[in-house]
């Protein structure tokens, strides 16, 4: 449960001022502060400490730790062995596969949404339904693409009857990486619509115009003008999907039980039953996810700044 | 004089495609529990269920503690940050991005170890305690929505004048708050709270892994167990999901403006 | 004329039901500088934008040295353009945004480096070569806009209302120096604007517009003395219309609240008691001290505005009309204060007969 990122994601809502926070130090903030003001806000500061920062600390600081509480390195190492390794591996080709895909064809259907002269309405109905689909994950979308690609799903009944095509036995699962990253585009796409639409407006018409009387083509457009301009936007989104797949969890283990493991599911049984043995290892796979979806996170955020400067 | 271009529709269609079938596949799916006839049997089967009616009530229940205490703590800090203290807005702002960074199920698993039964604060240890537990996990998931919304919501009015103007008439900080800013942003935080019930209602993993009887968890069940149900349980989700985010759009129509739009 | 370097015969465009150019006869010269001119929605952005491309004519043809360019793509026909927003674009730096078209033209590097600079020179921008868009001001953009433009050499150069969103300072000096490139090189410009003073100060030819409608073509002397139709004449310059009453129509005698005067000509078919309006430059009334013209009118100051090297005074002539007269500032005469009875006097030649 990872979606709905598109109110936070519109460009003009993109914050980008956390670097800002770290760099001037924390308590030099406050100066100036009156108190009555400062009880306003504490609440959510002492609820973003007791819930946020000080569990996320409290794990990094156990992967850290051994049994007896003194420091080691051991419970990083331990994430060597295959079946770890092979998970964060598959995890990473699921999130970047899923995210890569999501980009390019939410690109394309916000490029012909916004600039295919496609009849009015669509455009609207689209992002309308872009903002459903992209909270439309978890547990639900899971059985949605079993009942469509599943082995008794409607399109595999449909190709075996019509087309005399059996993906099941031309070696399609859906509880395969294949499966996951199509069943993943289902709110990455739809949330690539949401965050690049703004972005492709933005593109002024005056551009293309400019460049045709120039001589370009609309390939030479696209290739000076239009995807260099779009292009921090993109690598930012390429990014914020890729976090986006990799922190969830549920449609993965809705669709796959634990058949497939990925990092999360692995975490998920090792919170639920111990399966390592070893509490130390499990805050070691928590610190793999934090450090993978921080660097992610950090990326989008990073670009994203950059990608205001000149857009104004 | 516009018809579209070939590519555009073409790409259109394609995506129309595999955004459609799914869901036709799911709502043939669901209708498909008796042999070579039609019926809503696996709706009926769902909805009379004692398990599906406990849970959906229990997470909305949770949902709708989420949005208020998400308001509670939302609300006074957008409004102190907007106003007085807008140095500290990049904190703030930092925090509202953090349940984005960190995903739920890292989230969770530090929440089992700091607050178990040998904890100075053991929420785990008792039901009342797991369930708020859980409630203040959703606010932390929800946070990012919350704060985004009400933020808007402050900016399309003028927080200062308004503030300035209750302030000659006497009125103290938090009568302001109650009674002038919070009627002002409250189609704002209507549509935060839509976000949010959107996100908590079938939410999985956090209900989960601290053992409560939520929605969600019920669903991953009838998942592992039933062949139709699921699909009509998915069919039922996107409903709320679509009407949720259909309140949004609603809601959008009614937002009081005193600010002008800048940006 | 089968010289002419582009010409434009019944040009229609319609969006919809629509029709925004309704039928346009244009001829231009090499070397022409001419300057479209209306309000907002009278067509003359439309037909620039036909004549690049962006638009299809519904009906009509544009050709170009005789040749038809309708087929052409917007990118094949060999103009520069200068939109009202700059459209630098955003990504590229001074140098990267003026060489564009002559990368796209495949000119090898070093040629196109020559060229940048060159075309930076005459625009007074050398040196600004590495800054991007954003860091400069909105008359330098324009500028470097206007050498993008020029730098692949165009047939031809279509600026779509390039000052209006300057402040008017940098309006009038860009204006000068957009007018001084175009002499300098010899290209053949299309200027279109709502500007009218912008219109009258540098163009040898403008092409008034009204609703689709050419109204009128001519230099910007004939536009301004010699108004074709009511529109023109008050869309360019200020304009007093006085009304009459037509006492004789054989004498042309006329009363202006109860005033007689003889007037040159009059409307064809007017009688005797029939009302008809007068119109005539501000500066073609003055105060009559002692000089009187042809007409002379007995009136009282209503309002003096002083406008600098102008001093406009409306004058009220006793019976509903009032007529609007300017006059030189003369520091050692100071205006008739409000109240004043004065004399106005006009010669018969100023008064501009308009058809409708």
């Amino acid at each position: 449960m990872s979606s709905s990122l598109d109110t936070i994601a519109a460009p003009n809502a993109a914050p980008a001022s956390a670097g800002a926070a770290s760099s001037r130090g924390l308590l030099a903030s406050f100066r100036g502060v009156r108190l009555g003001d400062l009880l306003g806000v504490a609440p959510f500061l002492l609820f973003a400490v007791l819930f946020l920062v000080v569990p996320t600390l409290y794990l990094v600081v156990g992967a850290f730790l051994d049994a007896k509480g003194s420091l080691t390195l051991q419970n990083l190492a331990d994430l060597g062995t295959p079946q770890i390794l092979s998970s964060f591996w598959i995890s990473i080709r699921v999130s970047a596969a899923s995210a890569a895909f999501g980009c390019v064809a939410g690109l394309l259907i916000a490029l012909a949404i916004i600039r295919g002269r496609l009849p009015a309405g669509i455009r609207s109905t689209v992002m309308t339904f872009s903002g459903v689909a992209s909270n439309f994950a978890g547990i639900p979308l899971a059985f949605a693409f079993i009942s469509t690609l599943g082995r008794l799903g409607l399109v595999t009944v449909l190709l075996k009857l019509y087309f005399g095509v059996d993906i099941y036995r031309a070696g399609f699962n859906l509880l395969s990486f294949w499966g996951l990253t199509i069943t993943y585009c289902y709110f990455q796409i739809p949330l690539m619509i949401l965050i690049i639409a703004p972005a492709i407006d933005g593109l002024r018409k005056e551009w293309t115009e400019a460049a045709a009387t120039l001589g370009a083509t609309p390939f030479q457009f696209w290739r000076f003008i239009g995807l260099p301009i779009l292009w921090p936007n993109l690598l930012g989104t390429l990014s914020l999907l890729f976090a986006n797949a990799f922190g969830a969890i549920a449609t993965a283990y809705a669709l796959t039980g634990s058949s497939l493991n990925i990092v999360p599911i692995l975490l998920y049984a090792q919170i639920r039953g111990d399966v390592l043995n070893n509490p130390g290892l499990g805050a070691a796979l928590a610190l793999g996810m934090i450090v993978i979806t921080a660097v992610a996170n950090i990326v989008y955020l990073v670009i994203r700044t950059r990608a205001e400067r000149w857009l104004k | 004089m516009k018809r579209g271009k070939p590519w555009a529709w073409i790409v259109f269609l394609l995506g129309a495609a595999y955004f459609l079938l799914p869901l036709i596949a799911t709502v043939q799916f669901s209708l498909s529990i008796r042999r070579g006839t039609l019926s809503l049997d696996a709706y009926t089967n769902v909805l009379n269920s004692p398990q599906f009616q406990e849970t959906f009530v229990f997470s909305l229940v949770v949902a709708v503690a989420t949005i208020i205490v998400g308001l509670l703590l939302v609300v006074p800090a957008a409004y102190f940050v907007r106003l007085r203290a807008p140095q500290l807005r990049p904190i703030i702002e930092f925090v509202t991005l953090l349940p984005l960074i960190i995903p739920p199920i890292i989230l969770v698993f530090g929440y089992i170890r700091m607050y178990n039964s040998s904890s100075i604060l053991p929420l785990t240890n008792s039901t009342l305690g797991t369930n708020v537990l859980l409630t203040l996990a959703y606010v932390a998931l929800a946070l990012p929505y919350m704060y985004r919304a009400v933020d808007t919501g402050l900016r399309t009015i003028d927080v200062q004048t308004l503030t300035e103007a209750a302030n000659i008439l006497g009125a103290n900080t938090p009568t302001i708050l109650i009674r002038v800013i919070f009627p002002n942003i409250i189609v704002a935080a209507l549509s935060g709270a839509f976000l949010t019930l959107a996100i908590v209602i079938g939410e999985f993993t956090i209900a989960s892994l601290l053992n409560r009887p939520a929605f969600g968890v019920y669903m991953q069940n009838i998942g592992a167990n039933r062949a139709f149900e699921p699909a009509a349980l998915a069919v039922i989700s996107f409903v709320i999901t679509w009407a949720a985010m259909g309140m949004i759009q609603l809601l959008a129509r009614f937002a009081p403006r005193t600010a002008p739009l800048t940006d | 004329m089968a010289d002419d370097f582009l010409r434009i015969d019944n040009l229609v465009k319609s969006f919809g039901g629509n029709t925004v150019v309704k039928g346009a006869n244009l001829a231009f010269s090499k070397g022409e500088f001419v300057t479209l001119l209306g309000p907002s929605g009278c067509g003359k952005t439309t037909i620039l934008r036909m004549i690049a491309g962006f638009e299809r004519p519904t009906s009509g043809t544009i050709l170009v040295e005789g040749k038809d360019i309708s087929p052409l793509p917007p990118n094949q026909r060999q103009i520069g353009m200068v939109f009202q927003a700059y459209a630098l674009f955003p990504n590229m730096n001074v140098e990267d945004n003026v060489g564009f078209g002559l990368r796209i033209a495949g000119m090898p590097k070093a040629e196109r480096r020559a060229r940048v600079d060159e075309m930076l020179k005459l625009i007074g921008l050398s040196g600004y070569g590495k800054r991007f868009p954003f860091e400069m001001s909105g008359g330098q953009q324009q500028r470097v806009a206007l050498a993008r433009a020029l730098a692949p050499k165009p047939r031809m150069l279509l600026l779509d209302e390039p000052l209006s969103a300057l402040d008017a300072k940098i309006r009038v000096s860009l204006r000068q120096e957009i007018r001084a490139i175009q002499r300098d090189l010899g290209i053949t410009t299309i200027f279109v604007t709502h500007d009218q003073e912008e219109a009258l100060s540098i163009s040898d030819r403008i092409v008034v517009m009204s609703a689709g409608n050419i109204e009128q073509v001519g230099t910007p002397f004939e536009i301004y003395n010699k108004p074709a139709t009511r529109f023109v004449a008050t869309f360019v310059g200020q304009l007093n219309t006085l009304s009459a009453r037509v006492d004789d129509p054989a004498r042309r005698a006329v009363s202006i609240d109860g005033q007689p005067v003889v007037v040159p000509s009059l409307p064809a078919g007017a009688r005797a008691g029939d009302t008809v309006s007068l119109t005539m430059r501000p500066e073609a009334v003055q105060l009559a001290n002692g000089a009187a013209r042809d007409i002379v009118l007995d009136g009282t100051v209503a309002d003096v505005s002083f406008l600098g090297s102008v001093i406009r005074l409306k004058v009220d002539l006793g019976q509903g009309n009032a007529v609007h007269v300017d006059t030189f500032n003369d520091q050692r005469t100071p205006p008739p204060g409000r109240a004043a009875p004065v004399q106005v006097t006009l010669a018969g030649s100023d008064i501009l007969v308009l058809g409708d």
